[in-house]
């Protein structure tokens, strides 16, 4: 049903979101909970610099990403030397890029979720002997749980679109870096491909609408947990 | 021992009080806004006030002068808010655990099953607060307080936000747990007649200071405090034992301090103790000893004090021996010519009994 060539793009599509997503969430929840819950000199300019991939063309944070953390880069070479670890014209890269343009919109949906959470119940629970992790842990985490599954997902999806940013900064390498969009990108330059990109197109819809659903019946089932709706 | 002294400023609003209090329940009482909740947050490390020192037994939580100011999760001061604040999202066996962690400080943990008794949640345990009425909710989040073993339990007017009918429902239970908890209470409310049921000292406060300390019954004939006290609700509050039983007229002779009382048949043996509350405005004075006259309970006494006047009212202090707080209009004053020394009858129309003290010596 799928070809081979297809099944390689899906597989590593799915793969690229995926890391990209498992590395941001710990850093989406503490950023999230950081604009959330405290306040700091210049909170302003940091809420602004991780909303940036947002707003800024996605090739300028493939440069970017290029410039920092290629072998010559300053952040990558140390990497390199260090723990062997390489970006460029990689998978990884791939990961990288999409989760850097994800980040912003997991933030977003977290800290809404965190930002409404009643604040009494964390001082109740200091009350009650709880230190400040462990009411983030057994508390606030819990109840931020529904925007965590919403952040978890947009995240996903717009991993698995990424597009600009990638190609930018590790090209488009079949096997590699050749996730969905850049297949489709690399289809429209050869003619007479309209059915294969068809495919392709068909594929990702299926996949974000899968996503969506998938974090729709779990985001339902810890909500009507927290109201107490399905006990 | 718990003493209290703090001062915080917060806009216009100054704080500056000062009280000591025992084991047993303290009443922190006030109207809206006196600062009651500033006081408490304060004992309980969620405000830090601008100096003072804050002691429970022989455990600083909070002295400006030594810089002390230990964390709210440290202090072991259970704290019952005016909403329940029970977690939403875990079953009420796991709210009431939730403190049990706390580091007791080499206090007994009271018993689970004991307080669940107690508080009458056992048929709630699994569920989810959501599930629960008002009532429940709030006696949930009593349980929680107290088993996560205070050195000493705030409770900042628990049954604010709940109706009559819920309320009733609940303070039963609250001066159960006021007898048998041995863990010092200070409750925090505006309502008096909660008060007398559950506290033994009280500490009135307003705009930011304590005004009065002591004993309640001492404090709520105190005239120059009853302006404070809700208008309608000022009183005397009187401490006796049931002396007999009149089934004919189904009345019960209560005796006290001062004399005998005649109150609507009461349940209870002869020699349990009781207190009763006399509303300052069901309180009538007389000059001379009348007869023939309806009110059952004429009691002879001296004019203390004469309070000042408000709006159309005076508060008159008559030693029956106890002081009882008769509230008349100016006019009465006057005609009367009622002034400190006077010889009077205090006519009392209506007395209520407001606890059974029975078990609390």
């Amino acid at each position: 049903m799928l070809s081979p060539l297809e099944i390689e793009v899906i597989a590593l599509s799915l793969r690229v979101a995926f890391w990209a997503v498992l590395f941001s969430l710990p850093l989406a929840i503490a950023a999230a909970w950081i604009l959330a819950r405290t306040t700091f000199p210049g909170k302003v300019i940091v809420d602004g610099a991780l909303h940036l991939p947002l707003v800024v063309p996605p090739v300028v944070v493939g440069f970017t990403l290029l410039v920092l953390f290629g072998r010559q880069g300053a952040i990558g070479a140390f990497l390199y030397e260090t723990v062997g670890i390489s970006f460029a014209f990689d998978w990884k890269g791939a990961a990288l890029a999409a989760g850097v343009m994800a980040f912003p919109l997991m933030v977003r949906a977290i800290r809404l979720s965190i930002e409404a959470i009643d604040q009494r119940l964390e001082t109740a629970a200091r009350t009650l002997g709880a230190s400040p992790l462990r009411v983030f842990a057994t508390i606030t985490l819990p109840l931020a749980l529904p925007g965590i599954f919403a952040g978890t997902v947009l995240a996903f999806a717009r991993s698995l679109g990424e597009f600009g940013a990638t190609i930018t900064f590790v090209s488009n390498i079949p096997g590699e870096t050749r996730t969905l969009p850049l297949a489709i990108f690399s289809l429209t330059q050869t003619p007479g491909a309209q059915d294969a990109i068809l495919r392709l197109v068909l594929i990702s819809i299926a996949i974000a609408l899968a996503a969506l659903i998938v974090s729709e019946m779990l985001s339902r089932r810890v909500t009507a947990r927290i109201r107490g709706d399905a006990a | 021992m718990i003493s209290v002294a703090v001062q915080k400023r917060d806009g216009d609003f100054e704080l500056d009080a000062r009280f000591e209090s025992g084991p047993s329940v303290t009443a922190l009482f006030g109207v809206s806004g006196a600062g009651k909740t500033s006081i408490v947050n304060a004992i309980a490390g969620l405000v830090r006030p601008d100096a003072g020192r804050i002691t429970v037994g022989d455990v600083t939580l909070f002295d400006s002068a030594t810089r002390v100011f230990v964390a709210p999760e440290r202090r072991g001061v259970g704290y019952v808010f005016q909403e329940d604040r029970l977690f939403p999202h875990l079953t009420v066996r796991r709210n009431l655990r939730y403190g049990s962690r706390r580091n007791g400080g080499g206090r007994d943990a009271p018993d689970f099953d004991a307080i669940v008794n107690l508080l009458a949640l056992e048929r709630l345990l699994e569920r989810l607060p959501h599930h629960l009425s008002g009532g429940e909710k709030q006696r949930v989040a009593i349980g929680r307080a107290v088993l996560s073993r205070p050195r000493l339990l705030l409770m900042d007017e628990p049954l604010a936000n709940l109706d009559a009918a819920r309320r009733e429902e609940i303070l039963p239970f609250l001066e159960q747990m006021c007898r048998d908890l041995a863990v010092p209470i200070i409750y925090v409310s505006h309502a008096i007649d909660e008060i007398t049921r559950l506290a033994d000292t009280l500490v009135v406060v307003d705009a930011g200071k304590t005004l009065a300390v002591g004993a309640v019954s001492e404090v709520t004939t105190r005239l120059d405090i009853a302006p404070l006290t809700d208008r309608r609700d000022a009183g005397t509050v009187l401490d006796g034992q049931i002396e007999s039983h009149d089934p004919t007229f189904q009345l019960t002779t209560v005796s006290f301090p001062g004399g005998q009382l005649l109150v609507p048949a009461i349940e209870g043996r002869v020699g349990e103790k009781l207190r009763l509350r006399i509303q300052a405005r069901d309180v009538a004075i007389s000059t001379s000893t009348p007869s023939q006259i309806s009110t059952l309970n004429c009691l002879p006494g001296v004019i203390t004090e004469v309070g000042i006047p408000r709006h159309a009212h005076q508060d008159i202090l008559v030693d029956v021996g106890v002081p009882i707080v008769a509230r008349l209009t100016l006019r009465s004053v006057a005609d009367l010519g009622l002034a400190p020394g006077r010889h009077v009858t205090a006519l009392i129309k209506s007395v209520a009994v407001d606890r059974n003290a029975a078990s609390l010596d």
